[in-house]
């Protein structure tokens, strides 16, 4: 990991919630930053295309907009690699990951509404081979103030 | 009050808008002078009624948060355990709030138990920097939580197989928002 700038790690950790809703944000950022607007885009651009912002713009709660769920699956070490290509290969399933458990395979499922969801997930189980659990949000307990970078 | 009474007759009369800035605004900002009239051209409508789309976006409490989206590993916190614990029923809010109120936890969820293979009804996420930081500050919610007799598992990340989903064309019936959930 490189070092980052005083102007970067601002950047990053305190404009993580409340964009300005004004015709010009970057500028509005640029002057609680003391720094040019143009400097503001460039280095957003700059983290951008490093990978180290993977946009400006929402992350959304989840089940307030379609149907979605976490599901989990225990894959053989020798066959994960196969049934992780089909998990993501659905274009419904948004995050997959694998975890150290004999539950290792995790991935998070989208759709537009339950019915759909619970066809993809079906559909998962019979392409893949392998049951799922189905792991749907019940509560959230959560206040989410950003998450607080620690710089070294 | 006229302003606000006007931009909801616009997005009653143009449903479609706010499907459209869902997805815009899912998939991110073009990082120019003036993004919102970037997306209102985009999208044929005004500058006015992008930013007043957003705020109701917003305002009907759909985002989680609407700003610079970071990748954790990208900076350093390579270490990600999916924390689980096995909670008495009726103490799930209880502790799910006091285990989603540190800054290190950046979710804290109740789901279902699947017994007999899934015991665990309440997850948290936690970031650090590497194992060793994931665990102590595990070991810190239980002290602080009194979760000594609570039986939890860490479950940390290995492979990443995908991060998001970016094509929405399959079976999303209307206008595809470009959804991220979890992040």
């Amino acid at each position: 990991m490189r070092e980052f700038s005083a102007l970067e790690r601002r950047l990053l950790n305190e404009f993580q919630h409340g964009l300005p809703l004004t015709p010009e944000p970057f500028a509005d950022i640029a002057r609680q930053l003391g720094v040019y607007e143009i400097t503001v885009l460039e280095t957003l651009k700059r983290l951008q295309t490093e990978g180290v912002v993977s946009r400006v713009g929402a992350v959304f709660r989840p089940n307030r907009i379609g149907a979605s769920t976490l599901v989990a699956m225990a894959v053989p070490e020798a066959d994960l690699e196969r049934v992780a290509t089909i998990v993501s290969n659905f274009v419904e399933v948004n995050h997959n990951y694998e975890r150290e458990h004999d539950f290792n395979l995790w991935f998070v499922v989208v759709a537009d509404n339950e019915k759909l969801l619970r066809e993809v997930l079906a559909e998962i189980e019979e392409s893949s081979g392998y049951p799922l659990l189905d792991l749907p949000l019940l509560n959230e307990y959560f206040i989410d103030l950003g998450f607080d970078l620690k710089w070294n | 009050m006229e302003l606000r009474a006007n931009n909801t007759i616009d997005m009653v009369k143009n449903p479609g808008l706010r499907d459209a800035l869902i997805k815009v605004i899912g998939e991110g900002l073009p990082l120019v002078k003036r993004p919102y009239a970037e997306i209102a051209q985009r999208l044929n409508c005004s500058e006015a009624e992008v930013i007043a789309g957003i705020q109701s976006i917003i305002a009907q409490g759909d985002l989680k948060r609407f700003g610079v989206v970071v990748r954790h590993r990208k900076l350093g916190y390579r270490a990600n355990g999916m924390v689980v614990w096995d909670v008495p029923d009726n103490r799930v809010a209880e502790l799910g709030h006091c285990i989603g109120q540190y800054s290190f936890v950046t979710l804290c969820y109740q789901r279902p138990r699947r017994l007999p293979e899934w015991r665990y009804n309440l997850f948290s996420m936690i970031h650090g920097q590497d194992r060793a930081a994931v665990i102590e500050q595990v070991e810190f919610i239980v002290q602080q939580c009194g979760l000594q007799g609570i039986e939890h598992e860490i479950l940390f990340s290995r492979r990443c197989f995908k991060q998001r989903g970016a094509n929405y064309a399959g079976r999303l019936q209307s206008p595809a928002p470009g959804r991220v959930v979890n992040e």
